[in-house]
């Protein structure tokens, strides 16, 4: 379904080159997650997916059914069924989220030829999932991300990510800086979407996600690469022996 | 003197219009006075309208200001806009639509292209509309055309008819009033509009009522070569409220088009007054031609207890010269300015407001955005002013600025002076950009990039539109839209 191909990619305007070969593949109903050490490229490896205009893709490629995605625009993308979770979820002032999820909830079904969702049916969805998540309804009324503590952002990118119901579902360390019931409720949540047509790629810096939701592949990204890849099992080996052997092995120059 | 140079007006399309969807113009035979301006054409308009001598005497009075003025060289240079010198006997003064020599008993007399003019405009006038509760007093250039509701309103007291009605029909209440809050000495266009002003809205609600529906009159300039100069006055007698709208458009036209207004609001004790504005004459193209040059002189004064609130959505004119302003007499009362100011291509504002306590406990708020996209120049001016005798005097400014690309500036100038040392005042003030990040959030959840801006920069107006009646909000958003279409992207 995705498939990254020798993705190299830079920040825009600049050499700082910091995707430095990538292969990937992930198939439907996979979960994939990407570890790595801080600075490694793996944020960046979840924005270039998603087309963040601040990185640019100098070599290689990335597909989604065969079909190149690297011109697109990130609005194009989310229309193919991508979507991703941001570490740091922008506040806009003045958006309610109802709206704001309305609206990206029509341009997506609208870009796939499908019928706008009804209000009233919509806001059936929404209330439910608010819900569901757990999410304090007041904060809802508010600007969206507004005045909202860094778990309640996570859970509101969580509400999204329901709502949007994505093929493709890239979470860019969801699991940093929450407490242990807000991480459940993401772990919940992604585990309800788990699916044999809905793909994962969940990027973190620690394993205390995957005690809740189990990925079917691991990676460990340093400095730019996938060094190694492996089962579920690769995430304990990290959790127990951290990054040192890896930043070791990147230092020797192997 | 008489009449003279009739003419048809044609369309024209030509024009590059910078997305400008108001700007058709309308094949209606208008009877014009010849251009420039003289004490003979003063008498023209008073005569055409029938006035009474001391109207007549008003305005020959500004007209004599006016030219003092005008020999002084007094035009007034202070505001940060640029634009080439008006010559003032270039202009149309008076333009009527010629078939409403004989006024219109109703609107099955309104010439169907005019109506069709409204149609477009979205004006309420036909009995669909009369659901959505709106009065409409339209003015159409010059002359009002048609006032939808009279018979209703009058049940109740309140008077809502075009300006040279009122001066037929309520000398007493217009001989009160007018020139009561802004004399023609205010300034320069205010004295101008004073001689020549051809029409207008005037409403009154009597003592305790409050008007049941919202009043409307939409502005319309449509002669070529012509100025438009309105005047309008609103009273709100004792504890009456009003709310008022009112909508201004231009076609499209190669030449500037000179739109110099007053208006007066009275809010006697306990009164309330609250006045929408959206605002969108012909801004000139993109290269930043034609256009309308927007003078106003808008004003309102509290008696005791009572409240006056400005809400403005200015997207059009070329240049805006306004600053919609309240004088706080009464002790306790209560003066609002709410605005959204878009300067898109070549717009340039240079819009606020002025709060002058002088009442005990008086209270004014004032929220303030800028919007400067393209090569506009957008500028807050703002005046408070604490008298010694207003006790306890508390304003609030909060004046934020919203830029679209490099190219365009923001200014902020809001003085203060505090004549009393019990006044509280807070000051916020703001600049920021579309942030690359808010667009991509927004795109990334499958939101055009067009669309992602259009929700961010709404949303950044949000204290303001949420101001406005319901149905007028929803055309400010999409006015926003349409005039900064091109800036974005």
């Amino acid at each position: 379904m995705l498939k990254i191909e020798n993705l190299h990619a830079a920040v825009t305007d600049s050499d700082e080159v910091i995707l430095k070969g990538i292969d990937l593949e992930v198939n439907p109903g996979e979960v994939h997650a990407i570890m790595g050490p801080n600075g490694s490229g793996k944020s960046t490896l979840a924005n270039v997916l998603m087309g963040k205009p601040s990185y640019t893709v100098t070599d290689g490629d990335i597909t989604v059914d065969g079909e190149s995605i690297v011109e697109m625009m990130p609005d194009e993308r989310a229309h193919l069924g991508l979507f991703l979770a941001m570490q740091y979820p922008s506040e806009v002032p003045g958006v309610r989220p109802w709206q704001f999820l309305k609206a990206a909830k029509d341009a997506i079904d609208d870009a796939n030829g499908q019928k706008k969702t009804s209000v009233r049916q919509f806001s059936k969805l929404f209330d439910e999932k608010v819900e569901e998540i757990g999410i304090n309804p007041d904060l809802i009324k508010r600007s969206l991300n507004e005045g909202f503590s860094g778990g309640e952002k996570k859970r509101n990118e969580m509400l999204q990510m329901q709502v949007l119901d994505p093929r493709i579902a890239i979470m860019d360390e969801t699991d940093s800086g929450l407490d242990i019931d807000a991480l459940q409720a993401v772990a919940d949540g992604v585990n309800k979407m788990r699916s044999p047509e809905r793909s994962f790629v969940i990027v973190t810096h620690y394993q205390r996600l995957l005690h809740f939701v189990h990925p079917d592949i691991v990676h460990v990204l340093v400095d730019g690469k996938i060094v190694e890849t492996g089962d579920a099992s690769l995430a304990e080996k990290v959790e127990q022996n951290g990054y040192r052997d890896y930043l070791a092995a990147q230092r020797n120059g192997k | 003197m008489t009449t003279q140079d009739r003419l048809t007006i044609s369309r024209e399309s030509k024009l590059d219009d910078a997305g400008y969807k108001w700007g058709f113009s309308t094949d209606v035979e208008m009877e014009l006075a010849p251009k420039g301006l003289s004490p003979d054409l003063v008498r023209l308009i008073s005569e055409k309208k029938d006035e009474p001598d001391w109207m007549l005497e008003w305005r020959l009075k500004a007209f004599e200001y006016w030219s003092k003025l005008q020999r002084e060289d007094a035009e007034p240079r202070w505001a940060k806009l640029r634009y080439p010198d008006i010559d003032y006997q270039d202009i149309y003064y008076y333009a009527a639509p010629k078939s409403f020599d004989d006024a219109p008993k109703s609107l099955d007399e309104v010439d169907p292209e005019m109506l069709e003019t409204f149609d477009k405009l979205g004006i309420p006038l036909h009995e669909r509309e009369r659901l959505a509760g709106v009065a409409v007093d339209a003015v159409f250039d010059s002359v009002s055309v048609a006032t939808t509701y009279a018979d209703q309103l009058e049940e109740r007291g309140i008077i809502f008819c075009s300006f040279t009605e009122a001066v037929q029909n309520h000398p007493e209440l217009v001989q009160k009033y007018l020139g009561s809050v802004v004399p023609y000495t205010d300034n320069f266009f205010a004295a101008l509009n004073s001689a020549v002003f051809s029409d207008g809205s005037f409403a009154y609600v009597p003592p305790g009522v409050r008007c049941p529906i919202e009043l409307m009159t939409y502005f319309r300039i449509n002669t070529e070569g012509s100025g438009q100069f309105e005047r309008t006055l609103i009273v709100a007698d004792e504890g009456a409220y009003v709310s008022y709208l009112e909508g201004c458009t231009a076609p499209i036209r190669r030449t500037s088009q000179l739109h110099a207004a007053v208006v007066e609001l009275v809010a006697l004790d306990r009164g309330e007054i609250k006045y929408s504005t959206i605002q969108n004459w012909y801004p000139g193209t993109k290269d930043g031609q034609g256009g309308v040059y927007n003078f106003v002189t808008k004003r309102g004064m509290t008696e005791r207890d009572a409240k006056i609130s400005w809400t403005q959505v200015e997207t059009g004119s070329a240049i805006t010269w306004k600053y919609p302003s309240v004088i706080l007499r009464g002790d306790n009362s209560v003066g609002e300015f709410y605005s959204v100011a878009l300067a898109n291509n070549y717009q340039q504002a240079d819009t606020g407001t002025k709060m002058i306590h002088i009442g005990k406990n008086t209270k004014s708020t004032i929220v303030s955005k800028g919007i400067s996209a393209g090569h506009g120049e957008n500028t807050y001016r703002g005046g408070v002013k604490i008298l010694p005798g207003a006790e306890n005097a508390t304003n609030h400014t909060q004046c934020d600025s919203l830029l679209v690309g490099d190219q365009c500036g923001a200014h902020t100038v809001p003085y203060i002076e505090v004549r009393n040392p019990t006044a509280r005042l807070e000051h916020e003030a703001s600049t920021s950009k579309v942030s690359d990040e808010q667009l991509f959030y927004l795109m990334s959840r499958g939101i055009s990039e067009e669309d992602a801006h259009h929700m961010i920069i709404t949303g950044w107006s949000r204290d303001v539109i949420k101001e406005l009646p319901f149905e007028f909000a929803l055309e400010a958003g999409q006015l926003l839209k349409v005039s900064l279409e091109g800036a974005v992207g």
